[in-house]
């Protein structure tokens, strides 16, 4: 088995504007999904928006550049992960493409096995 | 080393006939694509000097595979570590683990349970039975799933499909996508490893995704034919090194998923459309229309068999988008002359492949054949109505039939600015040249 990284790329903006009633929507459907893929879900968490990002790169005269916001500007930022194990890269995309995702989509990437 | 002309030629015809099958038959071995096909090359290279004084064996693919296989597991075996650069590839549990010979057994031949029923395997079921040979497994199937994998770019697959499926040089994959041999040494590297460490499975897929995914491995050797056919940029007009690949690879998978009516459709497609390829050309590498084309060039056997496959193809069930293209490449076919084509059925079936298929570039090619059937205007207003589709914008063709509708209603000024717009339009030295021998025509 090996593990993935489900990423969750979303329009901040548009995410901004939805209603109470769409947010609860969309969280009643992470909580379904965490139900019904509980076996192979190994963690996952949403994040707080990019606006809160800190970002640390080398700095020009050694030590660090700590920059506000995130590492690449983009429309649709990281908002949230889950960790999954599956068989193999069919297994994996057929989870995430149930991943619940209103103002974006997902990246599957498989974690490096260090074993 | 002199090498006897026979020998080499049997080398040449079992590298363009069996590669696929050697090769899917030691990366059950390797599980690994790279040391499979090191393998493969050297038992090809051992075949030109053995072949010689050993005679050419009854059956080549199942002798190479021998040999691939028997180098795979001598390598392995030197060093098992040293090569895990890279994870093993991901079979089915029945395979796996699959670093020896031990899969060597009869009941190993089958494909997964789910799927043996709907894939025909009948290059397999040809082999004769009773030797050791005879049971080597035909993994062709889970190579060409592997390679033409819906989670790699397009061009990957393309790529990988001349590379793994076809047995071409990483140079001669470069040079029929017109890239430098770096770069898609690179493509190729780099698909390879996805392949490899996100796990994309080595096997033939479920039952239920089969339809799905047989429809991915069409539309890849489809565009392998597109590009051999009319060549994006160069100098010739066709690349016939592509087409013939690309024929080959339709016939293998004819054999291989017998059961599937898009793929003879797609075989189809492919032997009716290559059966003009002679005529498409003069003498100068000029580009021959259609309506222009001598008839008595065109190659009645592809055509015959062509035909002969549309009408299987649609004798069992719902066509397909490559069926119905098949049928109306057959009706050009088999029109006495342009005059003669049956347009109003050429029409009729570019409607139903508009429900089928509504794509624009569908959507061209049936204004065309309404410009036929019921006039230049009729065609005309047709392609204006697909103007505005973004998707078309930037698209060639659509200038160059507008200019040509235009030209055959006399709106001399409408169809010099059509042509000048088609010319800024393609990099084909061989539709340029067409494209300003019309506009020469128009005068001043």
């Amino acid at each position: 088995m090996t593990q993935y990284l489900i990423l969750i790329y979303a329009d901040e903006a548009a995410w901004a504007g939805a209603t109470p009633d769409e947010n609860a929507q969309l969280l009643k459907e992470h909580v379904e999904f965490g139900q019904r893929y509980e076996s192979v879900i190994r963690g996952g968490n949403a994040l707080q928006s990019a606006a809160t990002a800190t970002s640390i790169r080398p700095g020009p005269a050694g030590g660090s550049a700590v920059t506000d916001g995130p590492f690449a500007e983009t429309k649709e930022a990281l908002g949230g992960y889950y960790l999954i194990e599956a068989a193999d890269l069919d297994e994996a995309v057929a989870v995430a493409k149930q991943v619940p995702t209103r103002f974006g989509g997902v990246e599957v990437r498989p974690v490096w096995d260090m074993s | 080393m002199t090498v006897h002309p026979a020998v080499a030629a049997a080398v040449a015809d079992a590298h363009r006939r069996e590669w696929a099958f050697v090769l899917a038959a030691t990366v059950r071995v390797t599980r690994d694509l790279d040391l499979a096909e090191e393998c493969v090359q050297d038992a090809y290279a051992r075949a030109l000097g053995t072949w010689g004084s050993t005679g050419i064996p009854g059956r080549p693919g199942a002798w190479l595979t021998t040999v691939a296989r028997r180098r795979a597991v001598d390598l392995l075996r030197r060093d098992a570590t040293a090569r895990r650069v890279l994870p093993l590839l991901v079979t089915d549990p029945a395979l796996a683990p699959g670093t020896g010979l031990a899969d060597d057994g009869p009941g190993a031949c089958a494909l997964p349970g789910q799927a043996s029923s709907a894939v025909a395997s009948s290059a397999g079921s040809a082999r004769p039975a009773g030797t050791a040979e005879a049971q080597i497994p035909d993994d062709r199937l889970r190579l060409v799933f592997t390679c033409c994998h819906p989670t790699l770019s397009d061009e990957a697959q393309v790529a990988l499909a001349l590379r793994l499926l076809c047995g071409l040089s990483t140079a001669e994959v470069a040079r029929a996508f017109l890239v430098s041999e770096k770069t898609m040494a690179a493509r190729i590297t780099r698909a390879k490893k996805k392949i490899a460490a996100a796990r994309i499975p080595y096997r033939v897929p479920p039952v239920a995704e089969l339809p799905e995914r047989v429809d991915a491995v069409l539309t890849v050797v489809h565009l392998l034919y597109s590009t051999g056919y009319a060549a994006p940029a160069g100098d010739e007009l066709m690349r016939t090194d592509l087409a013939e690949r690309s024929l080959d690879l339709a016939r293998m998978l004819h054999g291989l998923l017998a059961g599937h009516h898009e793929v003879t459709g797609l075989l189809a497609l492919i032997l009716l459309t290559d059966a003009r390829r002679d005529a498409r050309v003069d003498g100068d590498g000029r580009l021959v229309l259609l309506s222009e084309q001598d008839r008595a060039r065109w190659d009645t056997a592809k055509i015959a068999e062509g035909a002969a496959l549309v009408r299987e193809a649609l004798g069992t069930g719902p066509p397909g988008r490559f069926t119905l293209m098949a049928a109306i490449a057959a009706v050009h076919d088999e029109a006495p002359s342009f005059a003669d084509t049956d347009w109003a059925q050429i029409v009729g079936l570019y409607d139903v492949l508009m429900r089928r298929w509504p794509s624009p570039v569908v959507a061209l090619n049936r204004a065309v054949a309404v410009g036929f059937a019921d006039g230049p205007g009729a065609g005309l207003t047709d392609l204006d109505a697909l103007a505005e589709r973004p998707e078309l914008a930037g698209y060639g063709y659509l200038s160059a039939s507008r200019a040509d509708f235009l030209r055959r209603l006399g709106r001399t000024d409408e169809a010099r600015l059509a042509y000048q717009e088609a010319l800024l339009l393609t990099e084909n030295a061989a539709e340029r040249a067409f494209l300003a021998a019309r506009l020469d025509q128009l005068g001043p």
